[in-house]
């Protein structure tokens, strides 16, 4: 198995491993941040290229390094590889730069956007980004569109990161849906508006990784902070019927899948689940859901979340948790 | 007499009737290799006659053809890159109008060589008329028995398709050029695997230049040896120059590589020199993606030599006074033209042009072009010159394909070179902005 270092930790890996897995299981600040890549989605990643790092050793029989940074989510190690993240000024020089450009054409509707809390765009700039944007023209605007009753696409935030593309291709019978025109005109569409219509359709909106695919059944029922995870399941013919039901005292105001440390989805859910099964008595409870996220929504106080009062889990106030300093890179 | 290849006999006849290209020895080179030569040494005879792609890149032929995966035992494919897109290159439109049954005997060899029983050949939508040009010309070569099952009897087949793009320069990066191939977006794959272990449909798969696959024939009628000669150390044989802008002879021009820029410029049998005296202000010396060169850093490198048509001449000096061959596309400036309008116009290709997948290049050229016309409407402030450099210089090596640099490298460059200019229209705007306006304030650079 092959050795690698990646900012002077080693670690061994199966072959076939891309640099960003690897770091992945070292875990801590080392791992790059990755908006485009997911695990479950075959040929996703290389595109926003936020996690670029540094090759500084090829491998054991090639020791040069790599004449250009890499997207890490899509490069392999090598035996004897040395890849430098946050050690490297070039490499934070770079995926500042992206954050900015991912920036640009965003519209930083933070306040109005349902996604906000949960974005891993926010979370990318609270970290990566500068305070001010030195952008100075008028951003692209899109209408909103509803595609299907349950989707509302916001083009106006999508990232281009492909990975609804890359799903609705993998995950449902039909392409409906796919990407229109070239460059900053490039936008997301599902053919002339077709409706998004098949029973997986809805974890698009847990792939999106900022607001441009939202729930239209939750859509500005509540801030995401102010609602508390809970893991449930149910017994479904379509999928695993293991969810996330984000709860409003004993109301169910929204289901999606259970994520990972990294925010991707554990397991695909069905829309019967996702969107039909509102009422607490659909689920079985088992408690508190532990969002691993470090802005905004690890605010809540779901780690303190113990006693379950008629089923349904309570929090306690008094004991939030203080937000996490970012350890100083360099 | 300098050695042609491609156009010796352009002029002489009409080169797209099979009669009269075979009257000059068409077609012979696949008889020799059919004949009398394995397709290991085809490779063999390309690679030893320094033959570089002269598709921008420059890389070696004959090694590129020998990292095509033979062990796969899926089918092989040669791909013939006729997208010529890149403002400034129209030399392979040129070869393909004049002299069509040159390409195809290339193609013959080289798929010969690859062992490849399907070739294409990927041409810009725009050049419609040319399709109907080279299906003719494939016509006359099946029945001529050069094309199509056993060739000249012998136990090889081949067939070659023609397939026109719809409308996108992105679609001649290799990788995009395969999806477009295969009915997708044309969005550049991610490398590795290189097309010549995961290409077209997953096969093994070489994609070549127009230009390149031309020059093939010559090189196994003449032998390598003879190709080696022309040329000058690395930068071997004849390359098609496409000479525009402000020079007296606009057009398509053989030259050996080696030939003296200035000599390109100044002399009757090539560009015959600056046309309405005007003087020579600039140079993009290998199509709109290299770096834009001031008259005295084209004529002369940095240590003063004469700079000379050659992979390794134009690019001495790095990007710092250099730039590159690239494609051949040979764009000329006069005194009176100005560098911010003419690199605002570059960057709006590229915004117009990126496929829009990886967020530095998408953004990117879009805040560069807004920026280029803020400051070329007069709009501009010093800081926007600062912050061109920075998106640059962030967008630069950061993409999934070479079209960011492509961007990223003429801004840079003309500001590397021409900061003046683009600090006199910040400084002087009412003046920058008058029709016809001439900026004269850098005459130093001006032959
Ligand atoms: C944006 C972009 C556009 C390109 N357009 C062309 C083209 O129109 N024709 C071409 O031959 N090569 C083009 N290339 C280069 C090809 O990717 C490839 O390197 C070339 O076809 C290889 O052929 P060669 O080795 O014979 O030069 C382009 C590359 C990029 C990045
Ligand atoms: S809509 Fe969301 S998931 Fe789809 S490409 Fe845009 S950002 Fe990515
Ligand atoms: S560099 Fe530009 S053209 Fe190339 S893949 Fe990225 S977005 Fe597309
Ligand atoms: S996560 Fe690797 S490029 Fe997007």
């Amino acid at each position: 198995m092959p050795k690698v270092i990646i900012d002077g930790f080693e670690i061994e890996v199966p072959a076939g491993t891309t640099i960003l897995n690897a770091a992945r299981q070292i875990g801590g600040d080392l791992v790059p941040p990755a908006m485009c890549y997911y695990s479950k989605l075959k040929d996703s990643g290389g595109k926003c290229r936020t996690c670029l790092v540094k090759v500084t050793k090829g491998s054991n029989t090639d020791p040069r390094p790599m004449p250009k940074l890499v997207a890490s989510c899509r490069t392999v190690v090598a035996d004897g590889m040395e890849v430098a993240n946050i050690t490297s000024p070039e490499v934070l020089d770079a995926r500042k730069g992206v954050v900015e450009f991912l920036l640009i054409n965003h519209p930083l509707d933070c306040p109005v956007c349902d996604q906000a809390g949960e974005c891993d765009l926010q979370d990318l700039a609270f970290e990566h980004g500068s305070p001010k944007t030195r952008y100075e023209f008028e951003r692209r605007t899109f209408e909103p569109i509803d595609i299907g009753d349950k989707i509302k696409l916001h083009m106006n935030r999508c990232i281009m990161c492909f990975r609804c593309v890359f799903l609705a291709d993998q995950l449902t019978p039909e392409r409906l849906h796919g990407i229109m025109n070239r460059g900053d005109h490039a936008e997301i569409s599902t053919y002339i508006e077709k409706a998004v219509d098949n029973d997986f359709s809805g974890n698009m909106i847990d792939v999106c990784p900022v607001g441009a695919l939202t729930d239209r059944t939750f859509r500005f029922t509540s801030r995401v902070w102010f609602t508390n995870p809970v893991l449930a399941h149910r017994q479904c013919n379509t999928c695993c019927g293991k969810t996330i039901l984000w709860m409003k005292g004993d109301e169910v105001l929204r289901v999606s899948a259970r994520t990972t440390f990294y925010g991707e989805v554990e397991e695909f859910i069905c829309n019967t689940c996702r969107f039909e099964k509102k009422n607490a008595a659909d689920w079985i409870m088992e408690g508190p859901a532990d969002i691993s996220r470090h802005s905004v929504i690890a605010q809540n106080h779901s780690h303190t979340m113990q006693v379950l009062k008629n089923g349904v889990p309570q929090y306690d106030d008094s004991q939030k948790p203080t937000p996490k300093v970012k350890s100083e890179i360099e | 007499m300098p050695q042609k290849i491609f156009l010796e006999h352009t002029g002489k006849a009409d080169l797209t009737q099979i009669e009269h290209y075979l009257k000059f020895g068409g077609y012979s080179s696949v008889a020799k290799a059919l004949n009398t030569l394995t397709p290991e040494e085809v490779v063999a005879e390309v690679k030893k006659s320094g033959l570089r792609g002269r598709g921008g890149a420059g890389f070696s032929t004959g090694m590129k053809w020998s990292f095509l995966d033979k062990k796969s035992g899926n089918p092989a494919y040669l791909v013939c890159n006729a997208d010529e897109s890149e403002p400034g290159t129209f030399k392979d439109r040129y070869l393909m109008e004049f002299n069509p049954h040159m390409l195809l005997e290339g193609m013959i060899v080289s798929a010969y060589a690859l062992a490849a029983n399907t070739a294409y050949i990927y041409i810009r939508g725009e050049y419609w008329y040319l399709i109907d040009i080279l299906e003719k010309a494939i016509a006359q070569a099946h029945a001529k028995g050069f094309l199509g099952k056993n060739i000249l009897g012998k136990p090889y087949s081949l067939e070659i398709y023609v397939h026109p793009g719809a409308g996108a320069y992105i679609c001649g990066e290799e990788t995009a050029l395969l999806e477009s191939l295969e009915g997708k977006r044309g969005n550049p794959r991610i490398k590795p695997p290189f097309p010549a272990v995961y290409g077209l449909y997953g096969c093994p798969t070489v994609v070549n230049n127009v230009e390149t696959l031309a020059a093939v024939p010559w090189i196994i009628n003449n032998g390598s040896a003879a190709y080696a000669t022309i040329g000058i150390g690395a930068s071997t044989g004849t390359k098609l120059i496409s000479a525009c802008g402000n020079v007296k002879k606009r057009g398509v021009y053989e030259i050996e590589l080696g030939l003296p820029v200035e000599e390109f410029i100044f002399s009757d049998e090539y560009c015959g020199g600056m046309a309405n005296g005007k003087k020579l202000k600039a140079c993009v010396p290998g199509g709109s993606s290299v770096p834009v060169l001031p008259a005295h850093l084209l004529l002369k490198t940095e240590k003063g030599e004469p700079r000379l048509l050659t992979y390794e001449s134009l690019a001495d000096g790095g990007f710092k006074t250099g730039s590159m061959l690239g494609s051949g596309g040979f764009i000329v400036y006069d005194h009176e033209q100005c560098m911010v309008r003419n690199t605002w116009n570059f960057t709006r290709f590229y915004r117009h042009e990126s496929c829009g997948q990886c967020s530095p290049c998408r953004e990117g050229t879009g805040w560069m072009e807004k920026i280029l016309y803020k400051i070329e409407t007069g709009k501009g402030n010093m800081a926007d010159i600062d912050l061109l450099w920075d998106i640059q210089r962030r967008i630069e090596g950061n993409t999934i394909c070479p079209l960011g640099d492509a961007a990223a490298w003429p801004v840079a460059s003309a500001i590397r070179h021409f900061r003046h200019e683009f600090e006199w229209h910040v400084t002087n705007p009412a003046e920058a902005t008058k029709p016809g306006a001439v900026y004269n304030g850098n005459l130093l650079s001006v032959v």
